[in-house]
Protein backbone atom coordinates (compact mmCIF):
# COMPACT_ATOMS: atom_id res chain seq x y z
CA UNK A 1 0.00 0.00 0.00
CA UNK A 2 1.36 3.06 -0.65
CA UNK A 3 1.89 6.26 1.77
CA UNK A 4 -0.06 8.55 0.38
CA UNK A 5 -3.10 6.45 0.80
CA UNK A 6 -2.28 5.23 3.92
CA UNK A 7 -2.00 9.36 4.42
CA UNK A 8 -5.21 9.79 3.14
CA UNK A 9 -7.06 7.15 4.31
CA UNK A 10 -6.26 8.40 7.92
CA UNK A 11 -7.14 12.01 6.84
CA UNK A 12 -10.38 10.97 5.55
CA UNK A 13 -11.32 9.14 9.06
CA UNK A 14 -10.44 12.01 10.95
CA UNK A 15 -12.69 14.26 8.56
CA UNK A 16 -15.30 11.24 9.13
CA UNK A 17 -15.18 11.60 12.75
CA UNK A 18 -15.16 15.20 12.74
CA UNK A 19 -18.18 15.11 10.34
CA UNK A 20 -20.52 12.79 13.00
CA UNK A 21 -19.13 15.14 15.81
CA UNK A 22 -19.90 18.48 14.88
CA UNK A 23 -23.14 17.06 13.65
CA UNK A 24 -23.69 15.38 16.98
CA UNK A 25 -24.66 12.39 14.60
CA UNK A 26 -24.99 8.81 15.72
CA UNK A 27 -24.25 5.87 13.05
CA UNK A 28 -20.57 5.90 13.74
CA UNK A 29 -20.54 1.90 14.32
CA UNK A 30 -21.29 1.14 10.76
CA UNK A 31 -19.67 3.96 9.20
CA UNK A 32 -16.84 3.27 10.08
CA UNK A 33 -16.43 -0.61 9.95
CA UNK A 34 -17.30 0.14 6.09
CA UNK A 35 -14.94 3.53 5.41
CA UNK A 36 -11.54 1.50 4.84
CA UNK A 37 -13.67 -0.64 2.17
CA UNK A 38 -14.96 2.51 0.57
CA UNK A 39 -11.72 4.16 0.52
CA UNK A 40 -10.13 0.90 -1.21
CA UNK A 41 -13.09 0.75 -3.98
CA UNK A 42 -13.20 4.55 -4.42
CA UNK A 43 -9.68 5.20 -4.45
CA UNK A 44 -7.92 1.81 -5.67
CA UNK A 45 -10.62 -0.81 -7.51
CA UNK A 46 -13.01 1.57 -9.68
CA UNK A 47 -12.48 3.13 -12.97
CA UNK A 48 -14.63 6.27 -13.76
CA UNK A 49 -17.18 3.99 -15.65
CA UNK A 50 -17.53 1.77 -12.71
CA UNK A 51 -21.02 2.42 -10.32
CA UNK A 52 -21.41 2.26 -6.84
CA UNK A 53 -24.87 1.47 -4.68
CA UNK A 54 -24.57 2.52 -1.16
CA UNK A 55 -27.47 -0.53 0.38
CA UNK A 56 -26.56 0.40 3.68
CA UNK A 57 -27.58 3.74 3.30
CA UNK A 58 -27.03 4.63 7.28
CA UNK A 59 -23.27 4.88 6.56
CA UNK A 60 -23.98 8.09 3.56
CA UNK A 61 -21.49 10.05 5.88
CA UNK A 62 -18.79 7.41 5.23
CA UNK A 63 -19.23 7.47 1.72
CA UNK A 64 -19.64 11.53 1.46
CA UNK A 65 -15.91 11.95 3.54
CA UNK A 66 -14.71 9.28 0.84
CA UNK A 67 -16.41 11.28 -2.19
CA UNK A 68 -14.53 14.69 -0.41
CA UNK A 69 -11.19 12.59 -0.64
CA UNK A 70 -11.58 12.32 -3.60
CA UNK A 71 -12.60 16.08 -4.30
CA UNK A 72 -15.49 15.13 -5.99
CA UNK A 73 -17.42 17.07 -2.51
CA UNK A 74 -16.29 20.21 -1.36
CA UNK A 75 -15.21 21.18 2.39
CA UNK A 76 -18.16 23.17 2.37
CA UNK A 77 -20.82 20.62 1.75
CA UNK A 78 -19.27 18.02 4.38
CA UNK A 79 -20.17 21.25 6.76
CA UNK A 80 -24.02 20.88 5.89
CA UNK A 81 -23.97 17.12 6.70
CA UNK A 82 -27.64 16.43 8.96
CA UNK A 83 -27.90 20.39 8.73
CA UNK A 84 -30.27 22.46 7.10
CA UNK A 85 -30.65 23.22 3.49
CA UNK A 86 -27.68 20.41 2.87
CA UNK A 87 -27.77 17.85 -0.27
CA UNK A 88 -25.91 15.65 2.49
CA UNK A 89 -28.91 14.01 4.52
CA UNK A 90 -28.08 11.26 7.40
CA UNK A 91 -29.15 8.71 4.32
CA UNK A 92 -27.63 9.99 0.60
CA UNK A 93 -30.14 10.81 -1.63
CA UNK A 94 -29.67 9.80 -5.34
CA UNK A 95 -30.28 13.57 -6.45
CA UNK A 96 -27.18 16.03 -6.28
CA UNK A 97 -24.31 13.92 -4.91
CA UNK A 98 -21.27 13.06 -7.73
CA UNK A 99 -21.61 9.03 -8.80
CA UNK A 100 -24.96 8.34 -6.49
CA UNK A 101 -27.83 7.35 -8.29
CA UNK A 102 -30.61 6.18 -6.08
CA UNK A 103 -32.00 7.44 -2.60
CA UNK A 104 -31.08 4.63 -0.44
CA UNK A 105 -31.53 3.94 3.52
CA UNK A 106 -34.31 1.84 3.95
CA UNK A 107 -32.38 -1.58 4.04
CA UNK A 108 -32.53 -4.48 1.15
CA UNK A 109 -33.20 -2.02 -1.95
CA UNK A 110 -29.27 -1.83 -3.37
CA UNK A 111 -28.75 -5.53 -4.70
CA UNK A 112 -31.87 -5.36 -7.16
CA UNK A 113 -30.65 -1.62 -8.68
CA UNK A 114 -27.01 -3.22 -8.85
CA UNK A 115 -29.19 -6.16 -10.72
CA UNK A 116 -30.21 -3.87 -12.99
CA UNK A 117 -27.31 -1.51 -13.48
CA UNK A 118 -25.57 -4.73 -14.14
CA UNK A 119 -28.36 -5.76 -16.65
CA UNK A 120 -28.19 -2.89 -18.07
CA UNK A 121 -24.94 -2.41 -18.77
CA UNK A 122 -24.34 -6.29 -20.43
CA UNK A 123 -26.96 -4.93 -22.94
CA UNK A 124 -25.64 -2.04 -24.13
CA UNK A 125 -21.83 -3.83 -24.60
CA UNK A 126 -20.86 -2.06 -21.68
CA UNK A 127 -17.94 -3.38 -19.59
CA UNK A 128 -18.23 -1.18 -16.61
CA UNK A 129 -18.69 -3.21 -13.15
CA UNK A 130 -21.24 -2.43 -10.60
CA UNK A 131 -20.52 -2.34 -6.66
CA UNK A 132 -23.07 -2.41 -4.26
CA UNK A 133 -22.23 -2.21 -0.64
CA UNK A 134 -24.60 -3.66 1.81
CA UNK A 135 -24.77 -4.68 5.91
CA UNK A 136 -24.38 -7.67 7.31
CA UNK A 137 -28.50 -7.05 9.09
CA UNK A 138 -29.13 -5.91 6.14
CA UNK A 139 -29.40 -9.65 4.48
CA UNK A 140 -32.19 -9.94 6.65
CA UNK A 141 -34.31 -8.18 4.02
CA UNK A 142 -35.66 -10.69 1.71
CA UNK A 143 -35.39 -8.63 -1.24
CA UNK A 144 -32.05 -9.23 -0.93
CA UNK A 145 -32.53 -12.79 -1.49
CA UNK A 146 -34.69 -12.38 -4.39
CA UNK A 147 -31.64 -10.06 -5.61
CA UNK A 148 -29.03 -12.77 -5.34
CA UNK A 149 -30.95 -15.47 -6.94
CA UNK A 150 -31.97 -13.34 -9.85
CA UNK A 151 -28.18 -11.69 -10.50
CA UNK A 152 -26.89 -15.88 -10.37
CA UNK A 153 -29.62 -16.72 -12.52
CA UNK A 154 -28.81 -13.80 -14.92
CA UNK A 155 -24.98 -14.52 -14.57
CA UNK A 156 -24.51 -11.01 -13.37
CA UNK A 157 -20.15 -11.20 -13.49
CA UNK A 158 -19.92 -7.79 -13.73
CA UNK A 159 -21.58 -7.48 -10.15
CA UNK A 160 -19.60 -7.39 -6.79
CA UNK A 161 -21.92 -6.78 -3.30
CA UNK A 162 -20.11 -6.68 -0.32
CA UNK A 163 -21.30 -7.26 2.88
CA UNK A 164 -19.99 -5.46 5.62
CA UNK A 165 -20.27 -8.45 8.26
CA UNK A 166 -19.54 -6.03 11.69
CA UNK A 167 -21.78 -8.82 13.01
CA UNK A 168 -24.28 -6.27 14.79
CA UNK A 169 -26.91 -4.87 14.50
CA UNK A 170 -29.89 -2.36 15.49
CA UNK A 171 -30.57 -3.97 18.60
CA UNK A 172 -28.17 -6.78 19.11
CA UNK A 173 -25.58 -9.47 17.69
CA UNK A 174 -27.04 -10.73 14.16
CA UNK A 175 -26.23 -14.62 16.07
CA UNK A 176 -28.29 -13.39 18.73
CA UNK A 177 -31.18 -11.52 16.55
CA UNK A 178 -31.52 -14.35 13.70
CA UNK A 179 -28.89 -16.82 14.34
CA UNK A 180 -26.57 -15.76 11.96
CA UNK A 181 -23.37 -15.34 12.22
CA UNK A 182 -21.74 -15.58 9.21
CA UNK A 183 -23.35 -15.10 6.00
CA UNK A 184 -21.40 -17.45 3.89
CA UNK A 185 -22.64 -20.54 3.57
CA UNK A 186 -26.15 -19.06 3.17
CA UNK A 187 -25.11 -17.29 0.11
CA UNK A 188 -22.53 -19.57 -1.41
CA UNK A 189 -25.87 -21.88 -1.05
CA UNK A 190 -27.48 -19.41 -3.38
CA UNK A 191 -25.22 -20.28 -6.26
CA UNK A 192 -23.27 -16.82 -5.67
CA UNK A 193 -19.16 -16.96 -5.82
CA UNK A 194 -18.14 -15.72 -2.01
CA UNK A 195 -15.07 -14.54 -0.89
CA UNK A 196 -14.02 -13.42 2.35
CA UNK A 197 -11.43 -10.72 3.32
CA UNK A 198 -10.60 -8.57 6.64
CA UNK A 199 -12.22 -5.41 5.98
CA UNK A 200 -9.83 -3.16 7.40
CA UNK A 201 -7.34 -4.30 4.92
CA UNK A 202 -7.35 -2.21 1.84
CA UNK A 203 -5.02 -4.02 0.10
CA UNK A 204 -6.91 -7.14 0.37
CA UNK A 205 -9.89 -6.02 -0.23
CA UNK A 206 -8.65 -4.52 -3.67
CA UNK A 207 -7.00 -8.14 -4.77
CA UNK A 208 -10.54 -9.81 -3.86
CA UNK A 209 -12.22 -7.80 -6.39
CA UNK A 210 -10.27 -9.36 -9.04
CA UNK A 211 -12.75 -10.33 -11.54
CA UNK A 212 -15.18 -13.61 -10.85
CA UNK A 213 -14.01 -17.35 -11.93
CA UNK A 214 -17.08 -18.61 -12.92
CA UNK A 215 -19.48 -16.29 -14.73
CA UNK A 216 -21.14 -15.38 -11.58
CA UNK A 217 -22.03 -12.44 -9.51
CA UNK A 218 -19.07 -12.32 -7.10
CA UNK A 219 -20.22 -11.34 -2.94
CA UNK A 220 -17.47 -10.44 -0.91
CA UNK A 221 -17.68 -11.05 2.78
CA UNK A 222 -15.98 -7.65 4.33
CA UNK A 223 -14.71 -8.82 8.07
CA UNK A 224 -15.25 -6.02 10.22
CA UNK A 225 -15.47 -4.21 13.56
CA UNK A 226 -18.35 -2.22 14.09
CA UNK A 227 -16.90 1.06 15.32
CA UNK A 228 -12.99 0.30 14.87
CA UNK A 229 -11.23 2.59 16.29
CA UNK A 230 -13.78 4.43 18.27
CA UNK A 231 -14.11 4.39 22.58
CA UNK A 232 -17.31 1.74 21.52
CA UNK A 233 -15.19 -0.67 19.21
CA UNK A 234 -17.45 -3.90 18.64
CA UNK A 235 -20.27 -3.08 20.90
CA UNK A 236 -24.27 -1.73 20.14
CA UNK A 237 -23.62 1.55 21.27
CA UNK A 238 -21.34 2.56 18.28
CA UNK A 239 -25.03 2.46 16.29
CA UNK A 240 -26.43 4.94 17.57
CA UNK A 241 -24.69 7.38 20.04
CA UNK A 242 -22.94 10.60 19.34
CA UNK A 243 -19.69 11.43 20.79
CA UNK A 244 -18.52 13.27 23.44
CA UNK A 245 -15.71 16.29 22.92
CA UNK A 246 -13.90 13.57 25.12
CA UNK A 247 -14.33 10.71 23.37
CA UNK A 248 -13.82 12.90 20.11
CA UNK A 249 -10.15 13.42 21.37
CA UNK A 250 -9.77 10.28 22.56
CA UNK A 251 -10.71 8.60 18.50
CA UNK A 252 -8.79 10.99 17.13
CA UNK A 253 -5.89 9.73 18.77
CA UNK A 254 -6.11 6.32 18.00
CA UNK A 255 -7.30 6.86 14.58
CA UNK A 256 -4.04 8.93 14.11
CA UNK A 257 -2.49 5.98 15.76
CA UNK A 258 -3.84 2.75 13.82
CA UNK A 259 -6.03 3.96 11.09
CA UNK A 260 -4.12 3.91 7.95
CA UNK A 261 -3.66 0.97 5.83
CA UNK A 262 -2.65 -2.31 7.37
CA UNK B 1 -57.03 -5.56 -22.74
CA UNK B 2 -53.95 -7.81 -22.13
CA UNK B 3 -53.94 -8.65 -25.87
CA UNK B 4 -54.26 -4.82 -27.18
CA UNK B 5 -51.93 -4.29 -24.83
CA UNK B 6 -49.45 -7.00 -25.75
CA UNK B 7 -50.03 -5.75 -29.50
CA UNK B 8 -49.32 -2.02 -28.81
CA UNK B 9 -45.97 -3.07 -26.36
CA UNK B 10 -45.25 -5.00 -30.20
CA UNK B 11 -46.13 -2.27 -32.00
CA UNK B 12 -44.13 0.44 -30.44
CA UNK B 13 -41.46 -0.34 -28.08
CA UNK B 14 -39.85 -3.47 -29.31
CA UNK B 15 -36.81 -1.20 -29.46
CA UNK B 16 -33.53 -1.54 -28.28
CA UNK B 17 -33.86 1.01 -25.27
CA UNK B 18 -36.98 -0.83 -23.87
CA UNK B 19 -36.97 -3.79 -21.39
CA UNK B 20 -40.23 -5.84 -20.76
CA UNK B 21 -40.02 -7.25 -16.88
CA UNK B 22 -42.71 -9.59 -16.01
CA UNK B 23 -43.64 -11.15 -12.72
CA UNK B 24 -43.85 -14.59 -13.68
CA UNK B 25 -46.93 -13.79 -15.77
CA UNK B 26 -48.74 -13.56 -19.16
CA UNK B 27 -49.78 -16.66 -19.89
CA UNK B 28 -51.80 -16.97 -23.51
CA UNK B 29 -50.86 -13.33 -23.68
CA UNK B 30 -47.37 -12.20 -23.85
CA UNK B 31 -45.57 -14.98 -25.67
CA UNK B 32 -45.33 -13.33 -29.00
CA UNK B 33 -43.95 -10.43 -26.79
CA UNK B 34 -41.28 -12.64 -25.20
CA UNK B 35 -40.42 -14.14 -28.54
CA UNK B 36 -40.02 -10.40 -30.47
CA UNK B 37 -38.30 -8.96 -27.66
CA UNK B 38 -35.52 -11.70 -27.54
CA UNK B 39 -33.05 -10.97 -24.28
CA UNK B 40 -34.93 -7.90 -23.53
CA UNK B 41 -37.77 -9.55 -22.19
CA UNK B 42 -37.23 -10.30 -18.50
CA UNK B 43 -39.77 -13.20 -16.38
CA UNK B 44 -38.02 -11.95 -13.60
CA UNK B 45 -39.91 -15.01 -11.27
CA UNK B 46 -42.04 -14.09 -8.54
CA UNK B 47 -40.33 -11.89 -6.79
CA UNK B 48 -41.71 -8.73 -7.56
CA UNK B 49 -40.03 -6.02 -5.10
CA UNK B 50 -36.89 -7.17 -6.63
CA UNK B 51 -38.70 -6.99 -10.32
CA UNK B 52 -38.73 -3.05 -9.55
CA UNK B 53 -35.12 -2.41 -7.99
CA UNK B 54 -33.94 -4.41 -11.18
CA UNK B 55 -36.20 -1.81 -13.67
CA UNK B 56 -34.97 0.79 -11.63
CA UNK B 57 -31.20 0.39 -12.00
CA UNK B 58 -32.19 -0.38 -15.56
CA UNK B 59 -34.10 3.05 -16.27
CA UNK B 60 -31.40 4.45 -14.50
CA UNK B 61 -28.97 3.83 -17.56
CA UNK B 62 -31.66 5.34 -19.98
CA UNK B 63 -33.19 2.29 -20.67
CA UNK B 64 -37.01 2.66 -20.59
CA UNK B 65 -38.80 -0.18 -18.53
CA UNK B 66 -42.34 -2.03 -18.91
CA UNK B 67 -43.26 -3.61 -15.50
CA UNK B 68 -46.18 -6.09 -15.72
CA UNK B 69 -48.22 -7.98 -13.52
CA UNK B 70 -51.48 -8.77 -11.77
CA UNK B 71 -52.52 -5.32 -10.55
CA UNK B 72 -52.08 -5.81 -6.37
CA UNK B 73 -48.64 -7.60 -7.48
CA UNK B 74 -47.72 -4.62 -9.38
CA UNK B 75 -47.68 -1.62 -6.97
CA UNK B 76 -48.69 -3.16 -3.24
CA UNK B 77 -46.29 -5.98 -2.65
CA UNK B 78 -43.26 -3.57 -4.21
CA UNK B 79 -44.89 0.15 -2.60
CA UNK B 80 -41.50 0.70 -1.07
CA UNK B 81 -39.26 -0.02 -4.67
CA UNK B 82 -41.89 2.03 -6.45
CA UNK B 83 -41.32 4.85 -3.63
CA UNK B 84 -37.87 4.94 -3.21
CA UNK B 85 -36.52 3.39 -6.65
CA UNK B 86 -38.33 4.65 -9.15
CA UNK B 87 -40.22 7.76 -8.23
CA UNK B 88 -37.29 9.56 -5.96
CA UNK B 89 -35.85 9.16 -9.09
CA UNK B 90 -38.37 10.42 -11.76
CA UNK B 91 -37.58 7.24 -13.73
CA UNK B 92 -39.16 6.46 -16.33
CA UNK B 93 -40.53 2.92 -15.73
CA UNK B 94 -44.46 2.34 -16.81
CA UNK B 95 -45.90 -0.43 -13.99
CA UNK B 96 -48.44 -2.35 -15.88
CA UNK B 97 -51.03 -3.54 -13.66
CA UNK B 98 -53.19 -6.27 -15.05
CA UNK B 99 -56.98 -6.47 -13.67
CA UNK B 100 -57.95 -2.88 -11.92
CA UNK B 101 -60.99 -3.14 -9.54
CA UNK B 102 -62.42 -6.59 -9.27
CA UNK B 103 -61.75 -7.69 -12.43
CA UNK B 104 -59.59 -10.87 -11.34
CA UNK B 105 -63.37 -11.77 -9.65
CA UNK B 106 -63.36 -15.62 -8.77
CA UNK B 107 -59.71 -15.56 -8.07
CA UNK B 108 -60.36 -13.37 -4.69
CA UNK B 109 -59.70 -11.15 -2.37
CA UNK B 110 -56.24 -10.69 -2.58
CA UNK B 111 -56.21 -10.68 -6.79
CA UNK B 112 -58.48 -7.56 -6.99
CA UNK B 113 -56.90 -4.15 -6.84
CA UNK B 114 -59.07 -1.21 -5.51
CA UNK B 115 -57.43 1.62 -3.68
CA UNK B 116 -54.16 1.06 -6.76
CA UNK B 117 -54.77 4.37 -8.29
CA UNK B 118 -55.06 6.32 -4.99
CA UNK B 119 -52.12 4.43 -4.20
CA UNK B 120 -50.08 5.57 -7.16
CA UNK B 121 -51.00 9.01 -7.07
CA UNK B 122 -50.38 9.51 -3.80
CA UNK B 123 -46.94 8.85 -5.06
CA UNK B 124 -46.91 11.42 -7.91
CA UNK B 125 -46.62 8.60 -10.40
CA UNK B 126 -49.12 8.79 -13.39
CA UNK B 127 -51.49 6.64 -13.35
CA UNK B 128 -53.56 5.60 -16.75
CA UNK B 129 -56.71 3.88 -16.62
CA UNK B 130 -57.91 3.10 -20.29
CA UNK B 131 -61.36 2.41 -20.56
CA UNK B 132 -60.92 0.43 -24.11
CA UNK B 133 -58.97 -1.80 -26.14
CA UNK B 134 -57.93 1.16 -28.39
CA UNK B 135 -56.69 3.30 -26.02
CA UNK B 136 -53.71 0.84 -25.31
CA UNK B 137 -52.04 2.21 -28.44
CA UNK B 138 -52.16 5.62 -27.30
CA UNK B 139 -51.60 4.53 -23.72
CA UNK B 140 -48.80 1.86 -23.58
CA UNK B 141 -45.13 3.46 -23.39
CA UNK B 142 -45.77 7.16 -21.86
CA UNK B 143 -42.54 7.23 -20.34
CA UNK B 144 -41.85 10.91 -18.97
CA UNK B 145 -42.47 9.60 -16.19
CA UNK B 146 -43.53 7.32 -13.69
CA UNK B 147 -46.23 5.40 -15.06
CA UNK B 148 -48.95 3.09 -13.85
CA UNK B 149 -51.12 1.81 -16.33
CA UNK B 150 -54.33 -0.46 -14.66
CA UNK B 151 -55.53 -2.83 -17.45
CA UNK B 152 -59.15 -3.96 -17.02
CA UNK B 153 -61.70 -5.43 -19.60
CA UNK B 154 -63.50 -3.86 -22.35
CA UNK B 155 -67.32 -3.77 -21.50
CA UNK B 156 -68.48 -1.16 -23.86
CA UNK B 157 -71.74 -2.41 -25.72
CA UNK B 158 -71.02 -4.64 -28.93
CA UNK B 159 -70.48 -3.23 -32.21
CA UNK B 160 -69.64 0.24 -30.89
CA UNK B 161 -66.62 2.25 -31.67
CA UNK B 162 -64.84 3.97 -29.30
CA UNK B 163 -63.34 7.80 -29.63
CA UNK B 164 -60.67 8.86 -30.67
CA UNK B 165 -58.15 8.54 -26.97
CA UNK B 166 -58.49 11.86 -25.12
CA UNK B 167 -58.07 11.63 -21.58
CA UNK B 168 -61.31 12.69 -20.99
CA UNK B 169 -63.81 11.76 -24.10
CA UNK B 170 -67.96 12.00 -23.94
CA UNK B 171 -69.25 8.46 -25.36
CA UNK B 172 -72.55 8.54 -24.83
CA UNK B 173 -74.55 11.90 -25.28
CA UNK B 174 -76.98 12.92 -22.53
CA UNK B 175 -78.95 15.94 -21.25
CA UNK B 176 -79.56 15.26 -17.91
CA UNK B 177 -76.46 15.91 -16.45
CA UNK B 178 -73.57 14.32 -16.57
CA UNK B 179 -71.42 11.10 -15.87
CA UNK B 180 -67.84 10.44 -15.24
CA UNK B 181 -66.59 6.93 -15.49
CA UNK B 182 -63.29 5.53 -14.41
CA UNK B 183 -61.64 3.59 -17.15
CA UNK B 184 -63.85 0.11 -18.72
CA UNK B 185 -66.28 1.67 -15.76
CA UNK B 186 -67.21 3.94 -19.13
CA UNK B 187 -68.42 0.82 -21.19
CA UNK B 188 -70.54 -0.41 -18.35
CA UNK B 189 -72.17 2.68 -17.76
CA UNK B 190 -72.58 3.15 -21.60
CA UNK B 191 -74.07 -0.46 -21.90
CA UNK B 192 -76.45 0.59 -19.07
CA UNK B 193 -77.87 3.37 -20.44
CA UNK B 194 -77.77 3.33 -23.98
CA UNK B 195 -81.55 2.37 -24.39
CA UNK B 196 -82.39 5.27 -22.41
CA UNK B 197 -83.38 8.45 -24.08
CA UNK B 198 -80.87 11.78 -24.12
CA UNK B 199 -83.37 13.26 -22.32
CA UNK B 200 -83.57 10.55 -19.37
CA UNK B 201 -80.20 9.77 -19.51
CA UNK B 202 -76.46 11.74 -18.47
CA UNK B 203 -73.73 12.48 -20.64
CA UNK B 204 -71.66 9.33 -20.04
CA UNK B 205 -68.03 10.35 -19.53
CA UNK B 206 -65.34 8.37 -20.22
CA UNK B 207 -61.94 9.71 -17.78
CA UNK B 208 -59.01 7.75 -18.06
CA UNK B 209 -56.48 10.15 -16.63
CA UNK B 210 -55.95 11.33 -13.43
CA UNK B 211 -53.25 14.10 -13.86
CA UNK B 212 -54.18 16.57 -15.83
CA UNK B 213 -58.10 17.46 -14.92
CA UNK B 214 -58.48 19.66 -17.84
CA UNK B 215 -62.26 18.65 -17.86
CA UNK B 216 -63.81 19.90 -21.15
CA UNK B 217 -66.06 22.65 -21.21
CA UNK B 218 -68.77 20.87 -22.36
CA UNK B 219 -68.50 19.17 -19.21
CA UNK B 220 -68.64 21.79 -16.93
CA UNK B 221 -72.13 22.92 -18.84
CA UNK B 222 -73.98 19.68 -18.33
CA UNK B 223 -73.01 19.44 -14.57
CA UNK B 224 -73.75 23.41 -14.28
CA UNK B 225 -77.60 22.93 -13.95
CA UNK B 226 -77.91 19.82 -13.59
CA UNK B 227 -76.75 16.18 -11.42
CA UNK B 228 -73.39 14.63 -11.17
CA UNK B 229 -72.53 10.79 -11.31
CA UNK B 230 -69.08 9.57 -10.75
CA UNK B 231 -68.49 5.56 -10.79
CA UNK B 232 -65.41 3.68 -10.53
CA UNK B 233 -64.41 0.59 -9.81
CA UNK B 234 -62.15 1.77 -6.77
CA UNK B 235 -62.02 2.80 -3.07
CA UNK B 236 -63.47 6.35 -2.80
CA UNK B 237 -60.26 7.51 -1.00
CA UNK B 238 -58.19 9.19 -3.48
CA UNK B 239 -59.62 7.85 -6.65
CA UNK B 240 -61.61 10.03 -9.54
CA UNK B 241 -64.44 11.08 -7.04
CA UNK B 242 -62.22 12.97 -4.80
CA UNK B 243 -59.74 14.26 -7.59
CA UNK B 244 -62.83 15.77 -9.44
CA UNK B 245 -64.88 17.02 -6.70
CA UNK B 246 -61.75 18.71 -5.54
CA UNK B 247 -60.94 19.67 -8.87
CA UNK B 248 -64.68 21.64 -8.59
CA UNK B 249 -64.48 23.07 -5.83
CA UNK B 250 -61.27 24.93 -6.45
CA UNK B 251 -62.96 26.01 -9.88
CA UNK B 252 -66.34 26.96 -8.47
CA UNK B 253 -68.30 24.93 -10.03
CA UNK B 254 -70.97 23.22 -8.81
CA UNK B 255 -73.62 21.02 -9.71
CA UNK B 256 -77.33 20.10 -8.35
CA UNK B 257 -76.69 16.70 -7.14
CA UNK B 258 -73.75 14.69 -6.56
CA UNK B 259 -74.35 10.76 -6.74
CA UNK B 260 -70.87 8.56 -6.14
CA UNK B 261 -70.86 4.76 -6.75
CA UNK B 262 -67.44 3.11 -5.80
CA UNK B 263 -65.58 -0.20 -4.98
CA UNK B 264 -67.16 -1.04 -1.28
CA UNK B 265 -64.71 -3.90 -0.54
CA UNK B 266 -66.49 -7.12 0.43
CA UNK B 267 -69.60 -5.91 2.26
CA UNK B 268 -70.92 -8.75 2.50
CA UNK B 269 -68.62 -11.02 3.03
CA UNK B 270 -69.13 -13.19 -0.05
CA UNK B 271 -67.03 -13.96 -2.95
CA UNK B 272 -67.63 -14.21 -6.93
CA UNK B 273 -67.58 -13.26 -10.08
CA UNK B 274 -66.18 -9.43 -10.88
CA UNK B 275 -70.09 -8.85 -11.69
CA UNK B 276 -71.22 -9.94 -8.52
CA UNK B 277 -68.60 -7.46 -6.81
CA UNK B 278 -69.84 -4.90 -8.68
CA UNK B 279 -73.47 -5.08 -8.45
CA UNK B 280 -72.92 -5.58 -4.50
CA UNK B 281 -71.18 -1.93 -5.03
CA UNK B 282 -74.27 -0.83 -7.29
CA UNK B 283 -71.72 -0.60 -10.29
CA UNK B 284 -73.70 -3.03 -12.84
CA UNK B 285 -75.58 -2.56 -15.05
CA UNK B 286 -78.83 -2.89 -13.73
CA UNK B 287 -77.67 -0.79 -10.87
CA UNK B 288 -76.55 1.88 -12.80
CA UNK B 289 -79.18 2.34 -15.09
CA UNK B 290 -81.97 2.44 -11.70
CA UNK B 291 -79.33 4.91 -10.22
CA UNK B 292 -80.34 7.16 -12.95
CA UNK B 293 -83.89 6.13 -13.56
CA UNK B 294 -84.42 6.45 -9.57
CA UNK B 295 -83.47 10.14 -9.82
CA UNK B 296 -86.52 12.92 -9.75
Amino acid sequence: MNNRFDELLIETKLRLLQMHHDAKSGHLGGNFSCIDALMALHHLVMAEEDRFILSKGHSAAALYATLWSLGKLSEEALTTFTRDDSLLPGHPSGAGIPGLQFSTGSLGHGPSLAAGLALAARHMGHSRRVFCLCSDGEWQEGGCWEALTFAVHQRLDKLFILIDQNGLQGFGRTMDVISCEDLSPRIAAFGAEVRRVDGHDPQGITRALSPGEHGLPVVLILETIKGKDLHFENSLESHYLPLTPEQYLAARNAIMQNGGAR
Amino acid sequence: MRKAFAAAVLENHNTEDCFFLTGDLGFMALEEVRAAMGGRFVNAGVAEQNMVGVAAGLARERLRVIVYSIAPFCYARPFEQIRNDVCLGGLPVCLVGNGGGYAYGHMGPTHHALEDCATMNALGVQVLAPAFDEDLLALVGRFSRPTYLRLGLDARPAGTQAPVYNPWREVLPGKRGALAALGPMAGVAWQALQGLSQEERPAVWAVCEFDEFSIPEAFHRQIANGPLHVIEEHVAQGGLGTHLTMDLVKRGIGCSSFTHRFALGYPSGRFGSQNFHRAQCGLDTQSIRQMITDQP
